[in-house]
């Protein structure tokens, strides 16, 4: 137990654990300190000093985010000096931000732009420093952008970067007046082990590190009328759009969405958790079919564990880290380039479309996509599979823009042919969801029946922790799959590339024996991912785990394998799970980078 | 020595060398710890990098936190503009400085120490290694376990202050971390540290061989012992010198001026300037003094004639700091940035004269916000010169 003391803020007593900041301790009085450093998601900074508070009784004026309370402290959060001393760090912060406003995405989602707000800074007297650091912008990415005009030196990308994602892709360089947030050699984004995560986009609390958009070349498309424009939207994005057009965190918005998307003029909406479902089938499949091969056969060239392949930062991470685990990964493609392929092949032969008149957009709640769509080998329709990637922020300007009241709007239906879908492709967007899916699916192949848990939830690779292990037994399995009978199954679900490096170092030292292991790059999976609303911090990525989970239960068929469109796929189109055409479409190499 | 009317007393402890360390440290280890430490406390040492933090206290701290693991780092990144005392100490009395580590390691239960060495007195490595070999072979011949390791800096001014000087050491950019903890509690790698400056180490050294009451007889109330003076700029005679703590800015400009002393800078970059018009009243020690000011110093003591432009003094104290901060917190990074190009805006008429009121302000909210020392003092050369020579900073 910790022990707790008494203490004042603005003279109102409370009495506190000994542990808490003074900025903890003001929240618990609905006392609101303004922060621009602080992050729930990471560790204390204390080096923008927005947060400065007076400590009765001393001279100095301490950061609440950084200090803990003492007994007997009396802490002023708006006295005289306070605020004077706060107008002048936000003023210091706006003498060297590029604050053409504007001109910038982030105008109106920028804690420096509410702060300065906040406190009417109008008389900016003190000099303009924005043109001494003849700053340069990195667009290089096709994911991210940097503008070092923009930044205010919060280090929060930095500490994402390191603490999150284990990357540290960003880092601080130079002194003084020079300091600056860069990369290895300051090189272009492009060129570093970054992952495109978007992390640190998620994070900036400025528009210094943003998504490269691509809104404008979407309405451009749209408004061709010789152009038929399908979108896909990842699962995910259903459960994070509301935050950004006046719905509360967690709220699920599917309907609306799909209404709002054919308001915008798109030709179809359809549904990448239909690639989900068709993704278990594929992986879960080739899952058996290594296990066959490893256990069975013996064969040396045979890798075990199978990581899972959805995340696109996870690929690039693993690229750059751990190249030699290279043919570990699932072959499979992503949800969203499996449905890239498809609908330039399949979507385009049935609905008698020429795939070079189809522009095929996607909705995600990532940066990375936007790489990952960008990758050479991403044209196995034999155009470019995914033409943009939209991150569910894109959308949400694209909804405002076109005057769309979101809130108002009635639930309407994804279009058919690659729009149905299950419990289990929904459940992608969250931390182990993957692994639940095609748990739920391959041991039915397995055993013929359902998975032994109640309503087919497997609770046990759920959760917010960052490394997660399960283990399901498989027992009279059917002939076919004999050589199971009495396995063990052992998985592992690691969310976060600082978790991510966790379980490859386990697989490394040879202590762990996993069968199969799934990582998403981002914390809490896909919903807390890089392109979703800002802020997201523990507690939203909770909620909308909520929703995650709360939407596959709504679902009529929550497996994979029962998805009829992707029965009706396979029977028309590809054949088999893991099929010569589906390894035509649906799978893909991987490519070893350097680290530096 | 020629006897003196006023108060200045030339003293000659730290530099003088009977090269008695051995037995020193064999006596000093023979003491009961809370005897040594309770020594050092009633001697009323306070460090002599700066900050004036009571040496035995901090011992005590560091000897009281409960980990195995301790560490001592002797901070040798002497960068304060006008410094240079450690550099002497180094090379003419290094057994002193580590035998006052082990004492220290053997008072807190430490059993490494570092010394975090200034990267411009790498020439002093080879010296340094020689020392720490012979004494760490007599450590071992007495059965005393100690070992001492030299860490280059890297010539960041501010991996003098002490968490940046370990986040450095951790291999790490050197920024100052957030405090509390302190370093007694969570110091170097985590763990319970004491950092010392050089010279407080050799006063240590002179309590344990002399006996604490004999350092207290020295210099005045709340500012006990000698101090090493690092003095230069307008003097005939520039140099280190020890001297009684307590005297008068008249006193030692009477000693030291060249007879046309305009101010003197106490303390380096970070200090405060005196005017001519406050010397009788500014007494050289640490905070406390009934009346009048009480300056504390690292021992940089700069004398200015009337030759001297202040704005110019001022711009090269901005400058430096502009360039050493660390840039991590706002009012220091931007602050220096704003007080450097507004006194020059002043000075070319861009901005009104009053205009230095705003930046006097902002100087000395620099002092209340900033992280860590650096920022916090900025304002102590600004406003000392500022407010003192107004009108060299407009015309």
């Amino acid at each position: 137990m910790n022990e707790k003391v008494n203490i004042t803020i603005n003279g109102v007593p409370l009495r506190v654990d000994e542990n808490k900041t003074i900025l903890d301790a003001a929240e618990e009085l609905n006392i609101k300190i303004p922060t621009l450093c602080y992050h729930k998601d990471l560790c204390v900074a204390g080096n923008c000093r927005v947060c400065v508070v007076e400590q009765v009784g001393t001279n100095k004026l301490p950061a609440a985010c950084a200090t803990p309370v003492h007994d007997g402290m009396e802490i002023m959060t708006n006295s005289l000096k306070v605020r004077n001393a706060r107008k002048h760090i936000i003023e210091l912060l706006l003498a060297e931000h590029n604050a053409e406003c504007t001109k910038c995405y982030k105008n109106g989602n920028c804690e420096l732009q509410e702060l300065a707000a906040e406190y009417k800074i109008i008389n900016q007297e003190f000099m303009n420093l924005v043109a001494d650091h003849g700053c340069t912008i990195d667009d290089f990415s096709p994911s991210i952008m940097k503008d070092d005009s923009r930044c205010i030196r919060c280090q929060r990308c930095v500490r994402t970067c390191a603490e999150l994602q284990g990357v540290n892709a960003l880092t601080v360089a130079y002194k003084g007046s020079e300091m600056k947030i860069s990369t290895f050699f300051e090189k272009p984004i492009s060129d570093v082990v970054c992952t495109n995560c978007g992390q640190c986009v998620n994070h900036c609390p400025t528009g210094a590190l943003i998504e490269k958009n691509y809104i404008e070349e979407v309405w451009e498309a749209i408004s061709d009328p010789e152009k038929h424009v399908v979108v896909q939207t990842a699962p995910a994005v259903r459960v994070g759009l509301g935050e950004e057009l006046g719905f509360e965190v967690g709220e699920r918005v599917t309907g609306k969405m799909v209404a709002a998307l054919k308001r915008l003029g798109f030709d179809a909406v359809l549904d990448t958790d239909f690639t989900a479902d068709l993704t278990i089938l594929e992986e879960g499949t080739e899952l058996l079919h290594r296990l066959k091969e490893a256990l069975v056969d013996k064969n040396p060239d045979v890798k075990l564990p199978m990581a899972t392949s959805c995340s696109p930062g996870w690929i690039k991470y693993i690229e750059h880290m751990y190249p030699e685990y290279l043919p570990n990964l699932s072959s499979c493609k992503s949800p969203q380039q499996m449905f890239g392929a498809l609908v330039k092949t399949y979507y385009a032969k049935e609905r008698k479309i020429k795939p070079e008149n189809i522009i095929s957009v996607s909705i995600m709640p990532c940066t990375a996509k936007k790489f990952e769509a960008n990758r050479p080998e991403m044209h196995d329709s034999g155009y470019r599979d995914v033409d943009y990637v939209l991150t569910t922020r894109e959308l949400a300007i694209m909804i405002k823009q076109a005057g769309i009241e979101f809130m108002k709007l009635p639930d309407e239906h994804y279009d058919r042919l690659m729009g149905e879908s299950t419990g289990a492709g929904v459940i992608f967007g969250a931390t182990g969801g993957v692994m639940e899916a095609a748990l739920r699916t391959a041991y039915e192949i397995v055993t013929g029946r359902e998975v032994p848990f109640e309503n087919l939830n497997i609770t046990a690779v759920r959760g917010e922790d960052g490394l997660r292990e399960a283990k399901i037994k498989i027992e009279n399995p059917v002939k076919e799959w004999a050589f199971l009978d009495g396995v063990e199954l052992k998985c592992a679900v690691a969310h976060g590339l600082i978790n991510a490096r966790e379980v490859m170092e386990l697989v490394k030292s040879g202590k762990s024996d996993y069968h199969f292991i799934e990582v998403m790059a981002c914390p809490g999976g896909c919903l807390g991912g890089g392109g979703q609303p800002i802020p997201t911090d523990p507690e939203i990525r909770k909620r909308r785990m909520e929703a995650i989970y709360a939407e596959d239960m709504g679902m009529p068929i929550r497996k994979s394998h029962e998805n009829p469109e992707v029965k009706q796929i396979y029977q028309s189109f590809l054949g088999q799970p893991y099929s010569e055409k589906s390894h035509e479409l649906l799978h893909t190499k991987y490519l070893p980078r350097e680290r530096y | 020595m020629s006897v003196t009317t006023y108060q200045l007393k030339r003293v000659d402890l730290i530099f003088k060398n009977e090269n008695d360390w051995k037995q020193i440290l064999s006596k000093t280890l023979k003491r009961k710890k809370e005897d040594i430490i309770n020594s050092l406390i009633s001697s009323e040492l306070k460090g002599r990098g700066g900050a004036g933090f009571p040496t035995g206290m901090k011992w005590k701290l560091t000897s009281e936190a409960k980990e195995e693991t301790k560490y001592v780092i002797c901070n040798a990144d002497e960068g304060e503009p006008g410094t240079f005392k450690d550099r002497e100490i180094l090379t003419q009395v290094p057994h002193k400085v580590l035998t006052a580590m082990a004492i220290c390691a053997y008072v807190t239960g430490a059993s490494e120490g570092y010394i975090y060495l200034r990267g411009e007195y790498k020439f002093l490595q080879k010296s340094l290694y020689n020392a720490i070999g012979e004494f760490e072979r007599y450590c071992e011949e007495i059965g005393f376990h100690f070992r001492i390791a030299i860490f280059m800096g890297s010539g960041a001014y501010i991996c003098g202050e002490e968490t940046a000087l370990m986040e450095s050491m951790e291999g790490r950019r050197g920024e100052p971390r957030n405090k509390p903890p302190f370093p007694t509690d969570s110091g170097y790698l985590g763990k319970p540290t004491v950092v010392n400056n050089v010279e407080t180490l050799v006063h240590t050294y002179t309590i344990f061989k002399y006996g604490a009451k004999k350092f207290r007889d020295l210099g005045v109330q709340y500012s006990r012992g000698t101090k090493l003076f690092s003095i230069s700029g307008d003097t005939p005679i520039p140099g280190i010198y020890e001297l009684e703590l307590g005297m008068t800015l008249s006193d030692f400009v009477e000693e030291f001026g060249d007879g046309d002393t305009k101010a003197v800078q106490v303390g380096g970059a970070s200090g405060f300037l005196v005017p001519r018009k406050r010397f009788a009243e500014t007494q050289i020690g640490f905070q406390g003094k009934l009346t009048g000011v009480s300056l504390p110093t690292g021992g940089s003591m700069m004398l200015f004639n009337s030759s001297r432009s202040m704005f110019n003094v001022l711009n090269n104290y901005l400058d430096f700091f502009e360039e050493e901060s660390c840039g991590q917190c706002t009012p220091c990074r931007v602050g220096c940035q704003q007080l450097l190009k507004g006194i020059h805006a002043v000075k070319r008429g861009d901005k009104p004269a009053v205009y230095l009121n705003k930046l006097l302000k902002l100087s000395e909210n620099m002092q209340y916000t900033a992280k860590c020392g650096l920022g916090q003092s900025v304002g102590n050369s600004f406003a000392s010169i500022v407010e003192n020579f107004r009108e060299e900073m407009i015309f």
